[in-house]
């Protein structure tokens, strides 16, 4: 095939200019691969999602309660709307982990003696289903298998009804209730001391008087059913059960997790891809607009010969096409290398049967569609400019630039400013808006790394306030049924403790006129300190004698004031109700909590001083002797060690953080990079005759560098503060994004955030300019003698 | 140009002596613009040498020559080359910032007849304007030598006359040696020596009796 000659101008054109094609191509790279990456992972998590819940029946209503007979199962299924109903005995025990010191949380599912079809069915990943009859054989978890290394075959140990059992692990299983395993009130997830373990109801039953009854129900609902009207329903049908409040997938923790994290993923497709195609176009149009100025000539006799004003135009947009379909072509496949990696990231946090990254055909052209979609926007201008260039005019040179006086002459200021940078003002005041946009453009490399770090700074804040300043206790120990002072009493007697303070949690349902929140009150000791309630501002808040203290999200999702009297409608015991005073309310960052005085606690139960458990303050040298003699202990259902929560929360959180930070990043220096090079490869190219002229006249390479590089610099000062400022935005607007019931990011970012953003883009900027440096070096001072510009 | 060698000066002798004002005549590829570039330290012959007073330009590196022409040379081009963004005062100001001695901006302007048109900018200001801007800003700098390459090829005739009349007075009044490249042969009656320059070497000098003065040159 023979290249038209047009082409083959194209083709020059292309290479005369390669250093700015290159660099809009790595912006459109950019922009196309996080596209390809957030969306295709938006896609195929939602798909899975979908096939997953689908393909193993996830439930629609949930429901926890103290004991009912199975002859209840009937009448929930009766309800109208209900589909399917399955009951299950859930109870949590302590496990025994080999390798592990602490002990940890196992949640015992109950599941059919032989394997059939059910809600939230399982998908085995190894190993076997549990014989009938063998009672000592469970399923585990995939993600808990994997923390700890357990393997079918091994065998873990756990404290059942206070009988100390062995568990054979006979198979490997994912459930698409726990695709995201994290235990209820924790704030990150920790395989490590949480796991799901399924055991056959016949097994279970006996262990914990369930023989005849479950605790635990779910339902899957018949299409077109309200899910409010069943939820109404069961709950009134549970309440002589002690039910603990129905309630959808919304409020089921792994779903929420995970949808919450596919539609991040869908704002973060849309939101970023636009801001680095937005600056592709920018940068075309800057760099088409200089080639078209300088090929006025071309055109003119190009036209002149006959060619068709679009012919011509068609001719100069395929310039800014061909650059971007380069930076497509590359940011495709780095898209999908990236989905990939970023799919093995997911696999660490959602379990799936199996997570594939799909980047369909669809995906990909709609790729292509968006980037040459900016090419059009960018060549715009251009293009308008060249159909309406008359042929005899663009034979003639364009006509010497207007400048006037600048605005330090304006401002009287003009004694102050050297004439070079005079020159400097003057050049920008001339084009405004490319100066704006590239000072809007170049803000946001500094926005994006200011983002990037923000992440830290606040999760490092949420860690320093929630778990150094709010809860200072090394162990938490939580007991598996409320007890009287006696339990007190043992627990300050643990091996190591040096300093004790109880809790009684009571599962509640608090109403304020329309209304209303399932949670657990949290009574706190009134003079706490291993567990304070600290707002926002490192505020320790005092907790009232009688009456409520909320957090604020709660507060906003009861709709209520300090000084409003709440409902407490308590879900245990009596299930007493009682009208109770909000005494103010904090801020705190993590989850929906109502804090009381323990003993106000005790005395809305009609009970005496009673405990759920105790926060403890342990001599380092001897917690594995207190780890041991917990693992053994009975009455206790769970051990949090916040250390050990800390550091597992690092190593994973933090690691893919830390990843998609790195990307962020260099995708920032890029678009510094490109900004700096294009601007002063296009002022190099308007003034290099003028720059030429200079140095013939005695000006040395440092003097005429300041002059071109001193434009930038201008610019690049300039963005840092506007920078600052779109990134603090930014940051606010994810904070107001990303605020769940679950946690709140706080808006803090630190000086040291702000000083390395700058301090990126400034060596990105210089490192640029000093490459542009060495091209002056280059410039023909014999030319300027003899040629017009 | 592949393996043959072109030689676009050879066997050039010549000296320029102070004050003087010298027309280098001859057409183009003749060799005149290397030799006006060598003379300006833009350029160094691949055989031969350069002097200017004690100084042997032939050896320099191009920062040395960049500061002789800096410290010592004049430059007057054929399209003035001023800087667009800068008005016709600052334009010369430029560089009298980066001389030791240089003479007032102002004053230079006013010489060259432009004492009322100090704040244009080049784009508001006639060919003829801007060559003369480009004179005072060539003189500025008290410069030893003062080359100008076809300074009125851009021009026409009456305007032409202005800027040579500007070049004529700058060199009575500040003994400035002038060398002025131009293919057409009626400048040469101003000068005091003309150098007659046809394929690479210097086919004629000759010494004026008499400089005539630019309003009397006619072409």
């Amino acid at each position: 095939m023979r290249l038209s000659a047009l082409d083959r101008k194209l083709l020059r054109d292309l290479w005369h200019m390669r250093g700015q094609v290159i660099t809009v191509a790595l912006i459109v790279a950019s922009g196309v691969a996080t596209y390809v990456t957030m969306r295709g992972a938006y896609e195929s998590v939602a798909r899975e999602q979908q096939e997953h819940y689908a393909r193993y029946r996830f439930a629609d209503v949930f429901a926890q309660l103290k004991r009912a007979p199975n002859s209840l199962t009937l009448q929930i299924a009766s309800i109208p709307g209900v589909s399917v109903v399955q009951t299950r005995v859930v109870v949590e025990v302590n496990l025994d982990i080999p390798q592990l010191n602490e002990p940890a949380v196992g949640r015992l599912v109950s599941i059919p003696e032989r394997q059939q079809p059910m809600l939230n069915d399982l998908f085995l990943r190894r190993g076997r289903y549990i014989e009938p009859g063998r009672h000592d054989e469970v399923l585990i978890s995939e993600a808990f298998s994997s923390a700890n290394q357990l393997e079918v075959g091994d065998s873990i140990g756990a404290v059942i009804n206070g009988r100390w059992e062995r568990l054979r692990i006979v198979g490997i299983a994912l459930s698409p209730e726990y695709v995201y395993e994290i235990r209820g009130a924790d704030v990150f997830p920790d395989n490590k001391r949480f796991g799901v373990l399924w055991m056959t109801r016949e097994a279970l039953g006996p262990l914990f008087n369930m023989e005849g009854g479950f605790n635990d129900v779910v339902v899957s609902l018949a299409p077109g059913a309200s899910e409010a009207a069943v939820l109404d329903r069961l709950d009134r049908l549970l309440e002589p059960y002690g039910g603990l409040g129905a309630y959808g997938r919304d409020d089921q923790i792994s779903h929420r997790f995970l949808t919450d994290e596919i539609a991040q993923d869908r704002v973060t497709g849309i939101f970023v891809p636009s801001l680095f195609l937005g600056i592709a176009a920018f940068l075309i149009n800057v760099v088409l607009s200089r080639l078209v100025s300088t090929q006025r000539n071309p055109i003119g006799l190009l036209k002149a010969f006959g060619y068709s004003d679009v012919a011509v135009a068609v001719h100069y947009l395929k310039f800014a096409l061909v650059a971007v379909m380069v930076g497509t072509a590359a940011g495709a496949p780095l898209g999908i290398w990236l989905g990939l990696g970023l799919a093995h990231i997911y696999q660490n946090f959602f379990r799936f049967p199996v997570l594939t990254f799909v980047a369909g055909p669809k995906l990909i052209v709609s790729s292509i569609a968006i980037s040459a979609m900016a090419a059009c926007l960018g060549a715009l201008s251009s293009l308008r400019s060249v159909i309406a260039l008359p042929p005899a005019e663009a034979m003639r040179p364009e006509s010497p630039p207007q400048f006037r006086e600048g605005i330090a002459e304006r401002l009287g200021l003009a004694g102050l400013v050297s004439i070079s940078a005079r020159m400097i003002l003057r050049n920008l005041e001339r084009r405004p808006w490319k100066a704006v946009l590239t000072v809007i453009g170049m803000s946001f490399a500094v926005a994006i790394l200011i983002v990037g770090f923000y992440f830290f700074d606040a999760i490092d804040y949420l860690v320093q306030v929630q778990f150094r300043t709010a809860q200072r206790d090394d162990v938490t120990v939580t007991l598996a049924e409320p007890h009287g002072e006696q339990a007190r009493y043992d627990i300050r007697h643990l091996t190591g403790v040096l300093r004790s303070e109880s809790f009684r949690i009571v599962p509640a349902r608090l109403r304020f006129q329309h209304c209303s929140k399932r949670i657990a009150i949290q009574g706190l000791e009134s003079d706490a300190d291993l567990r304070r309630v600290v707002g926002q501002n490192l505020d320790v808040a005092r907790i009232p004698h009688d009456g409520l203290l909320l957090t604020t999200k709660l507060a906003e999702v009861l709709g209520v004031e300090a000084g409003d009297t709440i409902t407490i409608e308590v879900l245990e015991g009596e299930r007493p109700t009682r009208q109770v005073p909000v005494r103010g309310t904090v801020d705190e960052m993590i989850g929906l909590s109502a804090y009381m005085d323990i003993s106000a606690v005790n005395r809305m139960m009609r009970e005496g001083p009673t405990v759920s458990g105790a926060y403890l303050s342990v001599d380092s040298e001897k917690l594995p002797m207190l780890y041991s003699q917990l693992k053994r202990t009975p009455a206790v259902a769970g051990v949090a060690v916040r250390e050990a929560m800390l550091e597992s929360f690092y190593r994973t959180i933090a690691e893919s953080l830390r990843i998609s930070t790195t990307a962020l990043n260099l995708f920032a220096c890029l678009i510094a990079v490109g900004m700096v090079y294009n601007g002063a490869r296009v002022a190099l190219s308007e003034r290099g005759h003028e720059l030429a002229s200079l140095r013939v006249l005695g000006f040395n390479q440092r003097e005429i560098s300041f002059m071109l590089l001193g434009e930038q610099a201008l610019l690049v000062s300039a963005s840092i503060p506007l920078g600052f400022l779109v990134g603090y935005g930014f940051c606010a607007l994810l904070t107001t994004a990303m605020q769940t019931e679950l946690y709140r990011m706080p808006l803090v970012a630190n000086a040291k955030t702000f000083a390395v953003s700058v301090l990126i883009v400034v060596t990105a900027s210089v490192g640029t300019g000093a490459l542009l440096h060495r091209r002056l070096n280059g410039l023909d001072l014999v030319a300027v003698l003899k040629t017009r510009e | 140009m592949g393996d043959v060698a072109v030689h676009a000066l050879r066997g050039v002798t010549l000296d320029l002596l102070p004050g003087e004002f010298v027309v280098i005549l001859g057409p183009s590829g003749s060799g005149k613009s290397t030799l006006l570039n060598i003379l300006g330290g833009l350029d160094v012959p691949t055989s031969g040498e350069v002097h200017y007073r004690d100084h042997n330009l032939t050896a320099a590196t191009r920062e040395e020559l960049t500061r002789f022409r800096r410290e010592h040379v004049g430059f007057v081009f054929q399209f003035y080359n001023l800087i667009p963004s800068l008005t016709a005062l600052e334009n010369t100001a430029l560089v009298s910032e980066i001389s030791e001695n240089p003479l007032e901006a102002e004053e230079c302007l006013r010489m060259v007849g432009l004492g009322d048109r100090l704040l244009h900018f080049p784009a508001q200001l006639s060919g003829g304007e801007q060559q003369r801007v480009a004179i005072a800003r060539a003189v500025v700098k008290r410069p030893e030598v003062l080359l100008c390459d076809e300074p009125t090829g851009a021009l026409d005739y009456a305007t032409g006359k202005i800027v040579l009349d500007v070049l004529d007075r700058v060199n009575r009044e500040l003994r400035t040696i002038t060398a002025v490249i131009t293919h057409n042969a009626a400048i040469a009656a101003m000068a005091d020596r003309v150098i007659r320059i046809s394929s690479g070497t210097i086919a004629e000098v000759r010494k004026n009796e008499r400089r005539v003065s630019p309003g009397e040159l006619a072409w």
